[in-house]
């Protein structure tokens, strides 16, 4: 993939209106390359969940341009239609707890998303059976989400979000509820996956273990984001 | 594509099969309550079958001999016989009553006592076992569902009948099973009075000087005489010629005879019609109710699973999924809870029917008729679960 995995210019986001509007997010760049981890950073309030919203498509920025690879998402109140085809094609998700659809197994906890994107179901069990053998849980491959540890079922997730093949994966607190050995684990995995299939990847957390294990992090105060260099540490 | 209901439903079979046989069994209720109706439709039916007429003669300005009191003299069928037209004309009377097994040591049991001649029409059409009443006098046929054996005898008014035959689907249109005896004890049964009766009117006619007059002799008598034989009927049941129309028949019974006649289309329109049509509103409420709890039921289950699930169907919004997957999937579940039910609704229904103490009739055709309802109502039931559903807000898969 050329250029940017994800750019966003100048991106607000305004609640309400007259007295009682409130902006979450007044001034927000950032750019994350195809294969990086970049960490996003900030106190409660700051807009680290509006930021992850609208970058998630599921609520739109009032102002501001985003481009995913080489498509344009965003720019000042256009945007693209289809924004559901658009999370399923282009955008992973990791979330703070794996939310596995609990009656799917493993595999089609995987497979569910190609198929939801029209391919057939060989080619998306193939596909989740690649990622099960890169995240090493191939052989959890039948088992259902709540026979598998933490760590399995937040392999899976992250597993299910690179189904599609996204340009981006947004991961929201991914090691949150983790030790330190397993949240590193977790941050290794991530920084493999973004290498191997160059997917830019934004890690949005608090904890502090894996922080400095970014090159690149983006603090936001305010609705406003600063970029500074992260340690880099080797996990 | 993977199928979502399908396999959330195998995921939690148990909770999907425990609430399927719960409605089903409902629905079992419902399947049942239909099937009591259409077994009254279809007694009143074999009853108008197997009494062997073509048209039902009664009293004038009556809906007799089933719907209303009907009597006649016993003489009326001969003037009968020389109508044109009719080739066999025979007396019947039915009286509703509790008659005594064993001597009235063993209980009793309620029926419809008929009182026919043997050979002619209103004769049971068929035998299970036993045989035909031959004798003049104290011999019954019975319905299987009186519960009475071949050789019981059981007790009707004065007088005790050794059960000879037994039939079956032989039910007056109130569901009683009937017990056949002749003509004559029949009549005997149904209006003579008993020996204190008698002698208490005799000792009345007696002291009527205008039946007790001296001045005539045997009057009193024959008077006295006349109180204590019954010459009354209350149907005669008619059986037309080959070939003939039984409304041509019965059109000049009408007009000359001053009685009233029925054909079969016409008893039947009073039975099911008239004589029934209040059982049937009854039921009829109770399969409207029953409708709506079955749907509020399903809509209660289906809504309340789907709350369970509300994180994973944010999810899977978030994920890109199409409202309308989401809806199928919410609607196979409840068609899926629907199809159990109606599968446990319909072998339970084949289950207990027949302890039922009336026939149960339970058509094909209902059943594939309650399918489609079942189906309907699960899939109007599950609305409600889909707008909660597609109301959920994929943003809140994401924390913060």
């Amino acid at each position: 993939m050329d250029g940017f995995g994800i750019r966003i210019e100048g991106l607000r986001k305004r609640y309400g209106t007259g007295d009682t509007a409130v902006d979450a997010l007044k001034e927000v760049n950032m750019t994350v390359a195809p294969g990086e981890v970049v960490g996003l950073i900030g106190p409660s309030g700051s807009g680290k969940t509006t930021l992850l919203k609208c970058l998630g498509a599921v609520i739109e920025p009032t102002a501001g341009r985003m481009t995913l690879g080489d498509e344009v998402i965003y720019d000042d109140g256009w945007k693209i239609s289809d924004l559901k085809a658009l999370r399923r094609d282009r955008i992973g998700f990791v979330f703070q707890a794996p939310y596995l659809i609990p009656f799917l197994d493993v595999t089609d906890n995987i497979a569910l998303l190609p198929m939801l994107a029209g391919r057939p179901n060989g080619a998306a069990r193939a596909r989740a059976q690649e990622l099960l053998e890169a995240l090493d849980v191939a052989h959890r491959a039948r088992a259902e989400p709540s026979q598998l540890s933490g760590g399995e079922q937040q392999r899976v997730a992250i597993a299910r979000a690179l189904a599609n093949q996204p340009p981006v994966i947004l991961a929201d607190e991914p090691t949150a509820p983790l030790d330190s050995e397993r949240a590193l684990a977790v941050i290794r995995i991530l920084n493999r996956m973004a290498r191997q299939y160059h997917t830019a990847v934004i890690v949005v957390t608090h904890d502090e273990k894996i922080i400095p294990t970014f090159k690149r992090i983006y603090h936001i105060r305010d609705g406003v984001t600063h970029e500074e260099a992260g340690e880099g540490r080797e996990v | 594509m993977i199928s979502l209901a399908g396999r959330d439903i195998l995921h939690s079979w148990g909770k999907f099969v425990f609430t399927g046989v719960g409605l089903g069994l409902l629905i079992g209720a419902t399947l049942t309550m239909a099937g009591v109706y259409r077994g009254m439709v279809d007694d009143a039916r074999v009853l108008l079958d197997n009494s062997g007429a073509d048209i039902w003669v009664v009293q004038k300005d009556t809906l007799g001999p089933y719907a209303e009191p009907s009597s006649l003299r016993d003489d009326a069928y001969r003037a009968l016989l020389g109508m044109p037209g009719v080739a066999r004309a025979a007396n019947v009377t039915y009286l509703n009553m509790q008659v005594q097994r064993g001597g009235g040591n063993a209980g009793d049991v309620r029926v419809m006592v008929v009182g026919f001649e043997p050979g002619q029409p209103g004769e049971p059409a068929y035998l299970v076992a036993g045989r035909q009443i031959t004798r003049s006098h104290y011999e019954a046929v019975a319905d299987v569902r009186t519960g009475f054996k071949l050789g019981e005898r059981i007790r009707i008014r004065r007088h005790e009948y050794e059960v000879v035959g037994l039939t079956r689907r032989m039910v007056s249109s109130g569901g009683d099973p009937m017990v056949f005896i002749p003509l004559r004890d029949a009549q005997e049964a149904q209006f003579l009075k008993d020996n204190d009766a008698i002698v208490n009117e005799r000792a009345r006619t007696a002291a009527n000087p205008a039946l007790n007059r001296p001045g005539v002799p045997g009057l009193l008598e024959a008077i006295q005489a006349s109180q204590t034989t019954s010459r009354s009927v209350n149907a005669v049941l008619v059986q037309v010629r080959a070939g003939q129309d039984a409304e041509a028949v019965a059109a000049p019974i009408r007009r000359w005879k001053h009685l009233e006649a029925y054909t079969r289309a016409q008893m039947e329109e009073i039975l099911v019609a008239k004589l029934i049509a209040t059982s049937a509103k009854q039921i009829s409420m109770f399969l409207a109710i029953l409708a709506v709890v079955s749907a509020a039921i399903v809509a209660f289950i289906i809504y309340t699973m789907t709350l369970g699930k509300i994180r994973e169907i944010a999810v899977l919004k978030l994920i890109g999924t199409r409202s309308r997957t989401i809806a199928g999937m919410i609607l196979q579940q409840a068609l899926g809870l629907g199809f159990i039910g109606f599968v446990v609704g319909k072998i339970s229904s084949a289950l207990w029917a027949p302890f039922f103490p009336k026939y149960v009739l339970l058509l094909p055709a209902d059943a594939v008729r309650s399918f489609a309802a079942v189906m309907i109502i699960c899939a109007i039931a599950s609305t409600l679960a889909i707008r909660a559903a597609l109301r959920v807000d994929p943003a809140t898969a994401i924390g913060g």
